[in-house]
């Protein structure tokens, strides 16, 4: 295990942090834009956002990052610009997180499909392999992999975070229909379990597409599986829409009862994804000081 | 007209080298087209269909028998043109303004053309104008939208506002889908129908038709 995962595992559950991009929008991002650039052009946003995690408590904070690789940025005409946003994201949730948390930095998947052909196993490595050793070059804590749906995507994505010597979690997204939960691909738990740990994880897990009422499940048959340290970042919920705009109508305090059992069913790193603001956060710290 | 059950296997295991070569030999011996479209082709995408809804079947299965099925199809297509055989229907198919997501909204662009629907594909990031200026003068047609991100799904709605201002909205029904989309949802912005899979889209899509033709 890395020392870096020893350290925070020996007091677990560890708390991260919530939602990037609809905390942006709050601050000015416009709907269709990249959020990625905003590490150049609107760094005091940035910045906001995961100064505002680190005061509700988190002990690790991501980076604005996740979707800053050449394949991605390429449709925003950004392509030539992987180093300075990813590095500049880095030095923002460093700057902001001013000792008090870690920074683990954000790669997200590349939104094409290896199996149809859309790009290579070798492209796709060197894509990630950009990404990761700017994060790894601008100081960054850990990489974390995630909302993954493509388990070959997924494990070239740790391929690459391991030779850049970090800590690696490895986060895939899943949604439970008749046979349980499963990426859309198909990849069951145990198979990503399986697959991410050879390919190097310190920490898998999930994230996104279920409401956290879904991940008790996720984390049951992933602790059957492996014995590494589990990492969960469920939505808040379900959206609904009201007065044209598509809320998730969870609220902080629902969202934190549902922790208890996530950590009892071998949770050790806790956060939000889709719909959880700071708030979320903070009410998690709340809720599990009080436990303790 | 043999028995060509052989090219609804090939599209079932999603094997489009097969496909395309008893397709080919079919046709040499005089197979009718729309007969192996309508009894070997379509009916295998609705098995495709039914094999992801019990998840069987998951995305790279529904979009390699997607691409076998279009390898198959596009050597029919001159001849059913040329027989004057009709499409089920038309679809006019985007993914809305600001959201530049095609994974969802390609895979129910093949499960439709699998089901014998003629497809549009505006792309990503379509413009309310854009589904306007396809739709043109064309009467019970069908405009799918998809979108992923929950910023982006209000979107939908302007879409059916311009259909209404240019006067078209009651030629056309409107299909909506994509991650974050629900029944109600599609209820509120007054699309015609929703579908939260792929192959869910090709049912909706076939009676959506089916009252647009009767209404």
């Amino acid at each position: 295990m890395h020392p870096t995962v020893k350290e925070l595992v020996a007091s677990v559950p560890v708390v991260t942090d919530g939602a990037w991009g609809t905390q942006l929008q709050t601050l000015g991002l416009p709907v269709g834009a990249c959020p990625d650039l905003w590490n150049l052009e609107r760094p005091e946003c940035v910045r906001e956002v995961a100064e505002s995690y680190v005061a509700a408590g988190s002990q690790i904070i991501l980076t604005n990052t996740f979707g800053a690789n050449r394949i991605a940025l390429t449709r925003y005409g950004a392509a030539d610009r992987v180093a300075e946003i990813n590095r500049r994201g880095v030095e923002l949730s460093r700057a902001a997180a001013g000792g008090k948390a870690r920074v683990f930095a954000s790669v997200g998947p590349s939104g094409t499909m290896l199996f149809l052909g859309q790009v290579t196993e070798a492209e796709l490595a060197a894509c990630f392999k950009e990404q990761i050793e700017a994060l790894a070059e601008a100081g960054a804590d850990g990489i974390v992999i995630e909302t993954m749906s493509d388990l070959a995507e997924a494990t070239i994505a740790v391929t690459a975070a391991r030779a850049a010597g970090l800590p690696v979690v490895a986060c895939m997204t899943f949604t439970s229909g008749k046979q349980g939960p499963r990426t859309m691909m198909g990849t069951t738990c145990a198979q990503a379990a399986q697959a991410l740990e050879e390919a190097g994880a310190d920490v898998i897990g999930a994230n996104c597409g279920e409401g956290i009422e879904g991940f008790r499940i996720i984390v049951e048959q992933f602790r059957q599986a492996t014995r590494l340290p589990l990492w969960v970042k469920p939505n808040a919920g379900v959206p609904e829409l009201v007065d044209g705009k598509a809320i998730y109508r969870m609220n902080a305090e629902t969202f934190a009862s549902y922790i208890p059992d996530l950590v009892a069913a071998g949770a050790s790193f806790i956060g939000g994804c889709c719909g959880t603001s700071p708030e979320f956060i903070s009410q998690m710290v709340r809720l599990l000081s009080k436990a303790h | 007209m043999g028995d060509y059950s052989e090219l609804y296997q090939a599209i079932l295991e999603g094997n489009a080298k097969k496909a395309k070569e008893i397709t080919e030999a079919a046709l040499a011996a005089g197979a009718d087209p729309s007969e192996l479209l309508s009894r070997y082709m379509i009916p295998a995408m609705d098995e495709v269909g039914k094999r992801f809804e019990c998840q069987e079947y998951f995305v790279p299965e529904l979009l390699i028998a997607g691409r076998a099925m279009k390898t198959a199809l596009e050597l029919l297509t001159p001849r059913l043109a040329a027989s004057g055989a009709k499409a089920a229907g038309k679809v006019i198919i985007g993914t809305v303004k600001g959201d530049l997501h095609d994974i969802g909204k390609n895979l129910v662009a093949s499960m439709l053309e699998g089901g014998g629907f003629q497809v549009t594909d505006l792309g990503v990031d379509v413009p309310a104008e854009k589904f306007v200026e396809a739709v043109g003068d064309q009467e019970g047609i069908i405009v799918a939208m998809s979108a992923l991100l929950t910023t982006t799904m209000v979107y939908m709605r302007e879409v059916i506002k311009a259909l209404e201002n240019a006067g078209i909205r009651n030629r056309v029904k409107v299909m909506v889908g994509g991650a974050p989309i629900t029944q109600q949802f599609a209820d509120q912005i007054g699309a015609d129908g929703y579908s939260d899979n792929a192959s869910g889209a090709v049912t909706l899509a076939r009676r959506l038709v089916g009252l647009a033709t009767a209404a």
